[in-house]
């Protein structure tokens, strides 16, 4: 029984561990406004959500698979809701039954895997339910492969004979095992057979057995124990059995819960980005390189928290650098947010907020800000900037998507910039895609030359300081108005504006 | 060939139990027994570690034993051998120890099983393995002689006609509440398949395995031997005919295959031991033992004691050698502090006693005179009242060594007379020096005390390394050469700043 919502051939274990660099890239996208938007007060979901955006997928072709179930997610969000609701129920079954954990006696076990059992079985059947009334209003291929399977291996046939079984196993007319004779004579490779039921054949081995039999006296509980004991090496097996079916089938269902909490999310994002009136498009990744185009490009975290947050166009056209320079509070960050978030959204499968975005698959999005700690000058902050550059460098593979936000500020500009400069340069060889938005100006200049491979993007300065947080093509200029934030700050000028290109 | 014994052959064992010698616990060969007779204390083997030989010949008849048993297949037999004797005896106390007959004689039916299995292998092996030695010669021969005779035979066919017969058995209970009812087995199918095939389409991956440790099916509780007795209701010629099979073999082993399997614990226990120190790369040899021989020849040996420490982690000691002319009866060792110096006094001692067991030893090449005791002086760790009061107990000490030592023993001296002032010091170790060189004895003495290192020309000067260029690191090697304490005193102050020009710039800078 599986799943494969999330992926066409595997379930996703949703929950094993990221790499570490992974979470720097949830902080730097601010992937928590995304996410409060999807979990909407799920603990859950907002996990399952976080998981899956960081994670990202393997090809294109896995993004595909999402994005049509996700599609059925936006269109009947109704089979999504209960389907995760049962799920949901019969995961809290094993906690409620006997908080959560097995005894340890097959007597036990076996009792507390048989109301467990009862308990899922009748969810399997109202799963099958759900799966069989909303067939009809589905059409991705993971959803209706999903509910075919749900109609054709769970029915009603099969689930009663479930049910029998775990009838049969309250063993109320005692139990019957099989044995040899081991070592010392003692019994051994015990076999239970179906409990004796009322009939012929009980009849007959009563018969049969004449006076052969024995019964244990009212107060002697160590011969009692002894015949527990007994039952029990018939029981084990049994009981171990009960008890991993069981687990198998939470299994299948926690597996169900985390597939769906996804597309619930994606339901709830979409809803909220609809309701601030984000326009919203599902993006096309394609396996071309040096892909990135978008119409009105959005950073969705900036959009679910402020009014009216501005959308940039942006058309690469096969170049495999972007730099960003221009005014502070220019919207640069802001931009290379909207990017990365974009691509991290459309690789989970979901919907992105821009009315249309085409970009290259990336199969890692690699993120390097600058840390509040990197900001001073101090030998020691330049070594842990590097670090972190190092470990990018690591993890990065050609085709991977590299987002630089004031990357090798931590020295001064003519050391970061020519450091800078040899790590971008090689990244670019290597085929790794870089957007970077940087003060650097000896860096930025550097790549002016270079229009077959580096667009060059500015952050506008508007009239009178005001700034429309819209970018525009164009060269670096070299100074990064630092003089208007000061004065939006300290309402004064700043004294000397001729401190060209240093923070 | 008769077998009598691996170890005694040719000599006579000790009547009475031995004591351990006073010198293992300063050469640390008690922890080196106690590991060899680890997990085998059933045997009492400790004893036989204790009494060196006198006779060589009777050292080179254990030496090509063991030498038979350096081979694996050879070794691997003749543990599998002792392993069913183990459980033999294990299945015959049961026997004793249970009560219902249909116990007891199941529990002599399977000692006679694994008795025969294990003479049988046994034999098998042995002559299948060209064998150097004669003890192992003897005992193949003798097995053949037993495994042939008419007995063993007879043996041997009721007990698997028997087995078999029982083997077949399959009964079927009914517990029903307090109730227990034995029937024939109806050949039901399994109850368990069927639930498994049930529920077999959620199995995607491995599961835990929930099933409770239940105690061993041969503990047999009241319950259990009620349904026994029962069972043999069922089936009641099997069991008369087990019963009368118990009762005709009630003791089947072999007195002399029993000596064999104590005596060949004591092989297997040494050869473990030096097995997990060869895989660590150290050598073992088989030394040549002469009575009487001046000459000393230990190359690449080692402490067995701090090897086998050092092995558990993962570590080798440094391997040292020692050779002595003839003539050459003492060696002084003196160097720095942990530097190895009591670690090689052990060595020499152990390798002395090891040799004198019939046993290899540690080292490449080794080729010393026969010891009739290893004696040991080693300075206690225990503080007496006064150091008047220590120095009493060191010569007293010193004294019962001298008096039991014959020019044939060996003695390993370390770090006398520290209690006493340096001159008394010197003067009573060369008195003592002079009295073990007329006495003639090997000796080994350790000292702090550079002048005991100049002597006649039957004293050897042996220090303990440092490397030339950081005197703080020991290398642990122990050369012969003068000893010169002064030189490493030296460098290390000058590493600490602390000669004369340093402390001057120091000082007041």
């Amino acid at each position: 029984m599986r799943v494969l919502l999330l992926h066409p051939d595997r379930d996703v274990a949703v929950g094993d561990p990221l790499p570490e660099r992974l979470e720097d890239l949830a902080t730097d996208l601010s992937l928590d406004a995304v996410l409060d938007a999807m979990a909407a007060d799920d603990d859950h979901v907002r996990r399952v959500a976080r998981w899956v955006l960081l994670a990202g997928a393997d090809d294109p072709a896995v993004v595909a698979h999402r994005q049509a179930v996700a599609a059925d997610a936006l269109a009947d969000p109704d089979a999504f809701a209960t389907m995760y609701r049962v799920a949901t129920e019969a995961l809290e079954g094993r906690r409620r039954l006997f908080f959560g954990r097995f005894g340890s006696s097959p007597e036990t076990v076996l009792m507390q895997a048989r109301r467990l059992l009862d308990l899922l079985v009748d969810a399997l059947r109202r799963l099958r339910r759900v799966a069989e009334s909303h067939r009809g209003l589905l059409s991705s291929a993971g959803m209706v492969r999903l509910c075919d399977s749900l109609a054709e291996e769970l029915d009603d046939a099969y689930l009663d004979v479930l049910e029998g079984h775990l009838e049969e196993l309250k063993l109320e007319e005692g139990v019957l095992l099989s044995a040899g004779l081991g070592r010392g004579n003692a019994s051994r490779d015990h076999v239970l057979h179906r409990p004796p039921r009322r009939g012929w054949l009980a009849r007959m081995l009563e018969r049969e057995s004449g006076g052969l039999s024995f019964v244990i006296p009212e107060r002697d509980e160590t011969a009692a124990r002894s015949l527990a004991q007994l039952r029990e090496r018939g029981l084990n097996d049994v009981a171990n059995i009960l008890a991993q079916s069981s687990d198998h089938i939470l299994d299948f269902f926690e597996v169900l819960r985390d597939e769906l909490a996804f597309y619930v999310g994606a339901q709830r994002l979409h809803r909220a980005l609809a309701q601030r009136e984000v326009a919203q498009c599902w993006p096309e990744l394609t396996e071309d390189p040096d892909a990135l185009a978008a119409d009105d490009l959005v950073d969705a975290a900036l959009a679910l928290r402020v009014p009216e947050a501005v959308g940039n166009d942006v058309d690469a056209r096969g170049r495999r650098l972007l730099m960003v320079t221009g005014a502070n509070q220019g919207g640069k960050s802001t931009f290379l947010r909207s990017v990365g978030l974009a691509q991290v959204m459309a690789q989970a499968g979901l919907p992105v907020a821009a009315t249309r975005l085409r970009a290259s698959f990336a199969p890692r999005v690699l993120t390097h800000h600058t840390r509040e700690e990197d900001a001073e000058m101090e030998s020691g902050k330049l070594d842990e900037e590097l670090r972190r550059l190092s470990a990018l460098v690591d993890a990065a593979e050609p085709g991977d998507l590299v987002l630089c936000n004031e990357s090798l500020s931590s020295t001064n500009e003519r050391e970061g910039s020519e450091i800078a400069r040899q790590v971008t340069t090689a990244l670019l060889d290597a085929g790794v895609r870089v957007v970077y938005v940087t003060h650097l100006y000896e860096l930025a200049r550097g790549f002016v030359d270079e229009p077959e491979r580096a667009l060059l993007l500015r952050a506008q300065r508007g009239e009178g300081g005001q700034r429309p947080y819209r970018l525009v093509e164009g060269e670096p200029l070299p100074t990064s108005f630092g003089a208007d934030t000061y004065r939006a700050v300290f309402g004064a000028e700043l004294e000397a504006e001729a401190d060209a290109g240093r923070r | 060939m008769t077998f009598r014994s691996l170890l005694w052959e040719g000599t006579t064992a000790p009547s009475a139990r031995p004591a351990e010698p006073a010198s293992f616990g300063d050469l640390h060969l008690d922890q080196v027994v106690s590991e060899v007779v680890r997990g085998r204390e059933e045997y009492d083997l400790a004893p036989l570690l204790w009494v060196p030989l006198d006779d060589p010949e009777v050292i080179a008849r254990r030496q090509r034993v063991f030498a038979d048993l350096e081979d694996e297949g050879i070794a691997e037999a003749v543990s599998a051998f002792c392993d069913r004797m183990r459980r033999m005896r294990r299945y015959q106390g049961m026997a004793q120890r249970r009560h219902q007959a249909e116990e007891q004689h199941r529990w002599r039916l399977d000692a006679a099983l694994v008795y025969v299995e294990a003479v049988q292998e046994l034999r098998a092996s042995l002559s299948a393995h060209e064998l150097g030695s004669e003890g192992l010669a003897a005992l193949r021969d003798h097995l053949e002689g037993l495994v042939a005779s008419s007995s063993f035979a007879a043996l041997v066919r009721d007990a698997e006609a028997i087995a078999e017969e029982l083997a077949q058995v399959r009964y079927a209970i009914t517990i029903k509440g307090r109730r227990v009812r034995v029937h024939h087995d109806v050949g039901q199918p399994d109850y368990r398949a069927e639930i498994e095939e049930a529920f077999a389409k959620f199995r995607e991956r491995d599961a835990r395995d929930y099933r409770a440790p239940l105690p061993p099916e041969s503990q047999m509780t009241w319950v259990e031997e009620r349904i026994l007795g029962l069972v043999s209701q069922l089936f009641p010629d099997t069991f008369a005919r087990l019963a009368a099979f118990a009762e005709e073999h009630r003791d089947v082993a072999d007195p002399a295959v029993v000596t064999f399997e104590r005596e060949a614990q004591l092989f297997l226990g040494y050869r473990k031991h030096l097995a997990a120190l060869r895989n660590a790369g150290l050598p073992f040899c088989y030394p040549t033992v002469t009575p009487g021989a001046r000459e000393t020849i230990i190359d690449d040996g080692f402490d067995l004691a701090l090897a086998r420490k050092l092995a558990s982690q993962g570590k080798a000691p440094v391997t040292n050698s020692l050779r002595l002319d003839p003539g050459e009866r003492v060696a002084v060792v003196t160097g720095p502090n942990q530097g190895g110096k009591t670690t090689f006094a052990r060595m020499v001692g152990q390798i002395h006693h090891l040799a004198a067991l019939g046993l290899p030893v540690p080292g490449r090449k080794v080729s010393i005179g026969l010891a009739d005791q290893v004696l040991t002086h080693f300075e206690r760790e225990e503080s007496l009242d006064t150091l008047r009061g220590k120095l009493e107990d060191d010569l007293v000490r010193i004294r019962e060594v001298l008096d039991q030592a014959t020019p044939d023993s060996v003695l390993v001296l370390n770090e006398l007379f520290t209690s006493t002032t340096l001159s008394d010091a010197v003067a009573l170790g060369h008195d003592l020096l002079e009295r073990i060189r007329d006495l003639g004895a090997l000796c080994v003495y350790v000292t702090f005390l550079d002048e005991l290192a100049e002597g006649g020309p039957e004293t050897v000067s042996l220090v303990g390394e440092v490397r030339a260029d950081d005197p703080t690191a020991r290398t642990f090697e122990i050369v012969r050469r003068p000893a010169d304490g002064l030189a490493y005193a030296a460098a290390l102050a000058q590493r600490h700043g602390l000669t004369y020009d340093r402390v001057r710039e120091r000082v007041g800078a």
